[in-house]
């Protein structure tokens, strides 16, 4: 585990509306370089979490620093060091695959030249090279989703924030993504990442469970089971989340 | 290119590659008003007569020869006064003159079938000029403004009001609610942009697109439909782009009430396209409302939108003319613009 200054602070983050507590008082650090997964059952209040760590939502208590940028009071200094990819690779289908990535490198503020050598770099990584003029909606959603992957990282942020970003993906396909990740997360990026498929958690340096709005479990994977004498995420996560009360699964 | 641009350029790309929809939106404008200005007509036209009188004299002649100069009607000959009611029950036309002598003067009787209302008044009433003028009754009715009562310069102003709430409010609050719907509005909520230019960023486009079909409406209504063009033609482009302005404002509102693009779609319709075909005075004269109804038409901007250009293009006022109708449109602008803004949710939950 990296041992430096942590990139990600969430600091007895809660949100409440009105009665209900979605988030309730999560504290947790994130490390440069890590691939920090975020379990979680449907809500438990992981999209949340994501959106008061993203500055898209205001904490009722508590706050959130995102590369020493306060989530709450400068959402805009979080906003231009992350990355965010949402869980159904949501582009603009009317756009082809150059004028979505145009789009959000402009939006991001990059030059013409940054954009361009960036776009070429991560589209031969990602193999997008030939499929530039095609239309993002005439995508499979292989493709898609590294359209997808390639829109959120074009402007190179420290960190990314991936919203269960393998669904709908089939095997083969969710693996090579995975390397995708892994190779991002080698080159620095801090990857925190939501996932349904608790054997895509192993890929993660550590893991955080959350049940009911709050975290059960955070530690890396290989800890994670042998506290609980298991073998698989799996069953990590069912005896974690089995005293959730309000999960619909 | 900056981040405005390439917003607007975004929804450009987006309007544009829709081929069916932006072709539906330029053509169905054009469509309603030919279909309105030629075809839906309300004017009296091709009303069949006949002359029925006892005796022969100049006043039925000079009736006569009026009748057949008279591209409105078409004269079906002259006939006995007995077989007037005949002729009219069996359709063989749809209005009579009857003239008879009494007392060494010529009494003329209007008879109109009336099983069409609008067409039985407006038949009556030119009819009835018709026969005044060639009788030496002093009788002499004037229309003012539009003579023939040609109904398409009627209906350019109503379908107008309709069509820019229609477009805009739609248009722009489908397109919104589609992003907020598809998870794109997130995408650009995460990044640096600011709310505020997300949203004038879509809603510049529908502002262009207006103003295309803004012109497209105005020329087939200054060339086809023959209204005159005057000085106030300015006017009437000045006050028709405060219109689009409120109407994409509108829409503005509507998809902050709303979360998916069906919803958008149904409020937009039930609630601008109801009202605005009833009350606004489109097809129903505001004055012959009930009371309540009429206040109720006091909130629909169409209203005072359709009232202003009435003034403006069909009895051709000065400015001066629709102060009224231009303070309510700005004020109702500000307003709603205000609304929108504050809450579509530019602000952080």
């Amino acid at each position: 585990m990296p041992v430096n200054e942590p990139i990600i602070i969430a600091d007895r983050l809660t949100k409440r509306f009105g009665d209900f507590t979605a988030v309730d008082n999560i504290s947790f650090e994130v490390y440069p370089g890590e691939i920090f997964g975020f379990l979680g059952a449907n809500g438990a209040g992981k999209t949340t979490a994501m959106k008061m760590l993203c500055g898209l939502s205001r904490p009722s208590a508590g706050k959130a620093v995102i590369v020493g940028h306060d989530a709450a009071a400068d959402s805009e200094g979080v906003k231009r060091s992350i990355g965010y990819m949402s869980q159904r690779f949501t582009l603009y289908s009317s756009l082809t695959v150059g004028e979505n990535l145009e789009l959000f490198g402009s939006v991001y503020g990059m030059t013409a030249e940054e954009f361009a050598r960036r776009r070429d770099l991560l589209c031969g990584e990602l193999g997008l090279d030939g499929k530039l003029g095609a239309m993002a909606g005439s995508l499979p959603p292989g493709w898609r989703q590294k359209l997808a992957f390639a829109a959120a990282t074009i402007h190179n942020p420290r960190v990314l924030f991936l919203d269960e970003p393998t669904g709908g993906v089939d095997p083969v396909g969710r693996r090579g993504f995975w390397e995708l990740i892994c190779k991002a997360a080698s080159e620095g990026m801090t990857v925190f990442v939501t996932t349904h498929y608790l054997d895509e958690a192993e890929y993660c340096d550590r893991v955080s469970i959350m049940v009911d709005g709050k975290i059960e479990a955070l530690d890396t994977p290989a800890s994670l089971k042998s506290s609980l004498g298991v073998s698989t995420m799996d069953e990590v996560f069912r005896r974690v989340a089995a005293s959730a009360s309000r999960a619909d699964n | 290119m900056g981040i405005f641009a390439s917003l607007i350029k975004k929804e450009a790309l987006h309007i544009v590659r829709d081929r069916r929809t932006m072709l539906l939106t330029l053509l169905m404008p054009l469509a309603l008003l030919l279909l309105f200005g030629f075809a839906i007509s309300t004017e009296v036209n091709n009303v069949r007569v006949v002359v029925a009188a006892d005796r022969h004299s100049g006043v039925e002649r000079g009736v006569i020869e009026r009748l057949r100069a008279n591209e409105y009607f078409t004269f079906e000959g002259l006939v006995a006064p007995t077989d007037v009611e005949a002729i009219l029950r069996g359709g063989g036309a749809d209005a009579a003159l009857v003239m008879v002598e009494r007392e060494g003067a010529v009494r003329t009787q209007l008879i109109v079938d009336a099983s069409n209302p609008v067409m039985g008044r407006s038949a009556a009433a030119y009819l009835s000029e018709v026969a005044a003028g060639a009788a030496d009754t002093p009788l002499i009715t004037t229309t003012l403004y539009n003579p023939q009562m040609k109904s398409s310069y009627n209906f350019v102003p109503g379908i107008m009001g309709m069509i820019f709430i229609l477009i805009c409010a739609i248009m722009t609050s489908v397109s919104i609610v589609s992003e907020k719907e598809n998870g794109t509005m997130n995408l650009l909520l995460v990044s640096p942009v600011k709310p505020g230019m997300v949203i004038f960023g879509k809603l510049v486009p529908y502002f262009i697109l207006s103003c295309a079909i803004l012109a497209v409406m105005l020329g087939v209504a200054y060339s086809l439909l023959d209204i005159p063009f005057s000085e106030s033609a300015i006017w009437v482009v000045a006050l028709s782009l405060l219109y689009i302005v409120l109407s994409l404002s509108v829409g503005l509102l509507v998809s902050t009430l709303v979360d998916t693009q069906v919803s958008a779609l149904v409020v937009s319709a039930m609630l601008f396209m109801l009202p605005v075909v009833m009350l606004s005075g489109m097809i129903f004269p505001i004055e012959n409302m009930p009371l309540p109804l009429q206040w109720i038409s006091g909130i629909i901007p169409a209203r005072w939108y359709i009232a202003a250009m009435r003034k403006l293009m069909i009895q051709q006022l000065d400015p001066g003319g629709i102060w009224l109708e231009s303070v309510i449109l700005f004020a109702m602008t500000a307003v709603v613009l205000g609304v929108a803004i504050a809450k579509s949710g530019l602000k952080r939950s």
